[in-house]
């Protein structure tokens, strides 16, 4: 029953080096532990909240985190290391990446040249004019610049560059946000599209609910942390989540009764000792101050001591 | 549309009329209140001595001493506008003829070194921000701080002891041979005598560019497009090509025009290191000779130079830039 594992990323952490007051430098750590598999075929969302470090993420597997940023960990494709050489081959063909927001296009670009890096041959424009068709573009959008495009049109175009190769792995960085309902669905589909064609497909979101409509499973981020990985169905009632902020994710649901909790994802410069989301966790006792493993329950993973 | 180029000429040329008409009148304060006294400083304190006074009355009349300013800046402003720039003082002829000679000659020299610096500076500035704190990048900013930092005058006299006086392959002044008819004077004569003072001029305007442009290109390399450009597999030479070059001609564009001002500048001091009979050694000798009407032109002529770079390179925005030149059609 397993599928070809596409990705798997094995405690991963990155860290930022910062200079305070003069030329102290300090360390931000701003993932800490994250860990998590693609499969073929698979939508995988990584759901966190805003300032969480999830685009990091992304950037850290394509190998393009900023000259001052730092990663650990190991990350699998395909079965093997992706090492800086590797990853530089294979980005922008086997995997790709689908930005945020319109600033990660060129300005001064016209969108299919763009879409085509610049390259003019008659194949990629055929299948770019498929791309666009499938997407409800019109050919003439081909010749205009970014700022002429509406939200939901350059979100397409985004998910253009990444069609327009022949993907195996797609990692889409927080693909909806500044589209209304609507929009954002339709994007979603697109991804599961690409998903249903063959490819892994990692979703880098803060939209939960989202998530749970197109996604098979759903990673939640916190502080630094993946606190659980758990199946899309697991999310259908409160006693198959593991965690404990899952579950307060889940009763802060509308249908699901709206409930919040006190508190804040701590800052990562005064994170605690042992589980990150202990001080807003009714359930914490002295055992969550030391350290806590990542281990499997029911078919998924979870960070806590506690068995739900 | 037409309308909109239409005001857009409009509104230039009034700018312009008040930038000249400003300029004239700093230009003319500046000058009464200079130190100078025109007579001492052009015929000399031993040949005033023995002058009668009939004849000193005379000089004062020629020179304009004693005539109130603003009497004597209307008259001027008045002859203008009819066109006439009036007499050089010093040169005695007509201050236009002057200016023509003049200006031909550092026209000649400025356009090389702004063509020059324009094309080193940017691509020296380009290749430096694409490689950020490589070696490259490196040996461009050390070269460019070090000649930010060193007066282009002096700059003008190393290079005067060193091909003039040392090598001698290269002449130490003037813009044609010594001793030699205007008429044998030939294009090459004139290139070999611009070469010392174009290449200083370069040498300095160089530096400029390629810093300014150098931060535009960082800056450019460190968006968002080009992380995503390389996340799409671009090599160094694609995100050039496809990102760095279009995004960064418009900023540079606007600098290139905009260092007119500064070869202009530059000029002035340069010209006057090689006894190089241009605009700048002109307007020295005007200034430091009191010659209102040349000085007033020559002014007025930089203006218009400086003002016509910065407008070109407004023009040339719009033209270059689509979110202006599409963006600004829409509306």
């Amino acid at each position: 029953m397993e599928k070809n594992t596409i990705l798997e990323i094995r405690n991963m952490n990155i860290s930022f080096s910062q200079y305070q007051k003069g030329t102290k430098q300090t360390k931000l750590p701003v993932i800490r532990d994250l860990s998590l598999t693609v499969h073929q075929g698979e939508m995988v969302a990584v759901v966190g909240s805003s300032g969480s470090g999830k685009s990091l993420l992304a950037h850290g597997v394509m190998g393009i985190l900023p000259y001052n940023a730092e990663m650990g960990g190991q990350i699998l494709y395909c079965g093997e290391p992706l090492r800086e050489k590797r990853i530089c081959a294979l980005r922008g063909k086997e995997i790709v990446m689908v930005p945020q927001s319109t600033s990660y296009l060129d300005p001064l670009m016209k969108v299919g040249t763009q879409i085509c890096k610049g390259k003019k041959d008659p194949e990629r424009k055929k299948k770019l004019d498929g791309i666009f068709r499938r997407y409800g573009l019109a050919e003439e959008v081909q010749e205009q610049y970014p700022f002429e495009l509406s939200g939901g049109m350059t979100r397409r175009v985004m998910i253009s560059t990444a069609m327009i190769e022949e993907p195996k792995l797609v990692i889409a960085d927080e693909p909806t946000p500044g589209l209304h309902l609507k929009a954002a669905k339709r994007a979603m589909e697109h991804f599961r599209e690409l998903a249903d064609m063959g490819a892994g497909v990692l979703i880098i979101t803060h939209d939960l609910e989202l998530a749970l409509e197109t996604a098979d499973r759903v990673l939640v981020f916190y502080a630094g942390y993946t606190l659980e990985d758990a199946k899309t169905e697991d999310f259908r009632q409160e006693k198959t989540l593991r965690h404990p902020y899952t579950k307060a994710l889940w009763r802060a649901m509308p249908q699901n009764g709206f409930h919040y909790i006190d508190g804040v994802q701590p800052y990562v410069k005064d994170m605690p000792e042992g589980c990150p989301f202990a001080p807003r966790c009714e359930k914490c006792t002295e055992k969550c101050r030391g350290e806590i493993p990542y281990r499997e329950v029911n078919g998924g993973y979870v960070r806590c001591v506690y068995d739900s | 549309m037409k309308n909109t180029a239409g005001k857009f000429i409009l509104k230039n040329f009034v700018k312009m009329v008040l930038l000249i008409f400003a300029v004239s009148i700093a230009a003319f304060a500046l000058m009464t209140v200079s130190p100078v006294d025109p007579l001492q400083a052009n015929v000399g304190q031993a040949a005033l001595g023995s002058m009668s006074q009939e004849q000193i009355a005379k000089l004062e009349e020629y020179w304009g001493v004693g005539e109130p300013p603003v009497q004597r800046y209307l008259a001027w402003l008045k002859d203008f506008l009819k066109g006439d720039m009036g007499v050089s003082l010093l040169y005695r002829q007509d201050v236009a003829k002057v200016i023509a000679v003049k200006l031909g000659n550092s026209l000649f020299l400025m356009i090389i070194a702004w063509v020059l610096s324009g094309l080193i500076g940017f691509a020296l500035g380009a290749l430096a921000g694409m490689n950020r704190g490589k070696f490259v990048d490196k040996a461009v900013k050390g070269y460019c701080l070090l000649i930010s930092s060193t007066p282009a005058f002096w700059i003008a006299m190393l290079l005067l002891i060193i091909f003039g006086v040392w090598l001698k392959i290269l002449p130490i002044g003037l813009s044609v041979p010594i001793g030699v008819e205007a008429s044998g004077v030939t294009f090459l004569d004139r290139v070999y005598h611009a070469i010392l003072p174009a290449v200083t001029l370069s040498i300095t305007g160089i530096a400029n560019i390629a810093m300014h442009t150098r931060e535009k290109m960082v800056d450019i390399c460190e968006s968002d497009y080009v992380v995503f450009a390389r996340a799409r597999g671009e090599s160094l030479w694609q995100i050039f090509r496809n990102h760095g070059f279009r995004n960064v001609l418009a900023p540079a564009m606007t600098l290139q025009f905009a260092s007119i001002s500064e070869i202009f500048g530059g000029s002035v001091l340069v010209e006057q290191v090689f006894s190089y009979p241009g605009l700048g050694q002109a307007a020295v000798s005007a200034g430091l000779g009191s010659d209102m009407p040349l000085l007033m032109a020559i002014t007025i002529i930089s203006a218009l130079f400086v003002f016509g770079g910065n407008l070109i390179a407004n023009i040339l925005y719009g033209v270059i830039d689509p979110r202006i030149r599409r963006g600004g059609a829409a509306k």
